[in-house]
């Protein structure tokens, strides 16, 4: 097994994670014994039914839930993360520079520096010519593409991606999966996403850890060894697809 | 299966002040059709949809239902929102009732439609339920389960399955591919998702780019079930997605 000579470059380990939550009298269990590493710099897809628990996994590893049992380790010592959120959770008050700024501001970074850095995302997003545009004069892909470019901003060693295009109409959706890995094409970064849509999933992911309905355990990894960019009508593109379609629970 | 016209849209235009949004659209949906609409974002498919339940009225141009022009109070024109819909203050079975009773239709043959469409439905456990109780996709289903049970004249579906996974989709697409040869109806569904477009439709209809105009019609012939995988499926997606990618 190859996953021997990877064990340097894992960022992120994840060993027997669980969480429930109590609700009046009852024990609601979300997350049942998750294990899983992420390697450094690759795309991972987290992928599962709707309302299974992948939030929560998620909120777990950035901190905002302590398991109930399990750990969590940053085989770098430190929490670093970047967020990208469903919601698009960019500050209204605040400019496409303000916002995507905000980190290194917090961290007391100068306004030069931070400037240069912020500038040189934005136009990476495809954003160049908007940096003193408001949130409410872009379109939901362009919020998008502004808390894509924030999240890098703070320059984390993981990215957290949550449902990023959930809100998204399908169109709008495939053009962000090709802008998503473009950026990260550039810009490697360590990716961790979650999604309910197998079709982006397989899109997008190096591999993609498949979980179960409600309370999520981990049901099967996929490595997905087709070449970019992928073609979402290749014949050998939708028979991964059938197959992770024909492995997921269905959460009625 | 009869030919006749159940609804006709005859040169449909709708500008707000200087903004043309349709422009001259005319097309005719047969009797027992399941049409498909899809366009690029932001083309005027919801203001389309407005023109046709009569919130917005057309700038010229008109729709008419078996000849006559379309009119709430006349003909029975259901609608199925992305966001559900059901009345959080009554039961399932209350939901369903709901149109039935200010159609006045009689208390007999209200009952027999509302078991029937619980019964396709699977919904017999939520009978007594009231909307909070339930799941987002599960009180979607009673909201299609209520359209249905009106036999409209034309069902207009806007994204009803928007944000759901493939798995409910498929699984509600499936249902309501049942409930649609169940009772017959004409049906209208918009959606971004060419994928499910062909999965549901006998024709889909392709608006262009703002202001919108039918740009191009396909029948789709496929047997049902139908396989998204087949080479047959991907030909017409193909062909869809080449109308109007833009990306």
């Amino acid at each position: 097994m190859p996953v021997d000579e990877r064990k340097e470059s894992v960022k992120l380990r994840v060993r027997s994670a669980a969480k429930s939550f109590s609700a009046r009298k009852e024990i609601f269990e979300a997350v049942n014994d998750v294990s899983l590493d992420v390697y450094e710099n690759e795309f991972l897809v987290i992928l599962g039914p709707g309302q299974c628990g992948k939030s929560v996994l998620l909120n777990m590893i950035s901190g905002l839930e302590t398991p109930t049992a399990g750990t969590i380790e940053f085989t770098g010592g430190n929490r670093n993360l970047g967020f990208v959120f469903q919601k698009t959770a960019v500050f209204p008050w605040k400019t496409v520079m303000e916002n995507v700024e905000l980190a290194p501001q917090i961290r007391g970074v100068s306004k030069a520096e931070r400037r240069k850095k912020a500038q040189y995302l934005i136009e990476l997003v495809g954003l160049a010519g908007f940096e003193s545009a408001y949130p409410r004069q872009l379109s939901g892909g362009m919020k998008q593409r502004v808390g894509i470019a924030r999240a890098y901003c703070s320059d984390p060693d993981i990215l957290l991606m949550d449902e990023p295009f959930g809100a998204l109409d399908a169109q709008t959706r495939y053009q962000m999966e090709e802008e998503v890995l473009r950026i990260w094409e550039k810009e490697k970064r360590t990716v961790i996403f979650v999604t309910n849509n197998i079709e982006e999933a397989v899109y997008l992911g190096d591999r993609i850890i498949l979980l179960s309905e409600c309370p999520a355990r981990v049901k099967a990894v996929y490595p997905i060894d087709l070449p970019r960019p992928r073609n979402q009508i290749d014949p050998a593109f939708l028979r991964i697809r059938e197959s992770i379609e024909a492995n997921t629970d269905l959460a009625l | 299966m009869e030919e006749k016209a159940k609804v006709r849209v005859e040169n449909l235009t709708k500008a707000f002040d200087d903004l043309l949004v349709l422009d001259n659209v005319s097309f005719e949906v047969k009797e027992g059709d399941f049409l498909c609409i899809v366009g690029p974002t932001g083309c005027g498919k919801t203001t389309f949809l407005n023109l046709l339940t009569k919130l917005i009225e057309p700038t010229s141009g008109q729709i008419l239902i078996d000849g006559v022009p379309a009119d709430p109070h006349k003909h029975n024109i259901s609608f199925v929102f992305q966001e559900p819909s059901a009345f959080p203050w009554l039961t399932t079975q209350q939901n369903l009732e709901y149109g039935l009773k200010i159609k006045k239709i009689p208390k007999k043959e209200m009952e027999q439609r509302v078991n029937d469409i619980i019964e396709l439905l699977g919904l017999e456990r939520f009978r007594n339920a009231y909307p909070h109780e339930m799941s987002v996709s599960m009180e979607q289903r009673v909201v299609i389960g209520r359209a249905f049970a009106m036999h409209p004249d034309l069902l207009l579906m806007d994204e009803p399955y928007g944000q759901m996974d493939i798995k409910m989709r498929y699984y509600l697409e499936d249902e309501v591919i049942k409930l649609w040869k169940a009772t017959g109806s004409t049906v209208i569904f918009i959606t971004h998702n060419l994928e499910e477009a062909v999965y549901l439709a006998n024709r889909v209809l392709v608006l262009s780019n703002k202001p919108a105009s039918v740009k191009a019609e396909f029948q789709v012939d496929l047997p049902r079930p139908r396989n998204v995988s087949s080479p047959d499926f991907i030909e017409i997606r193909k062909n869809i997605t080449d109308m109007i990618k833009w990306w």
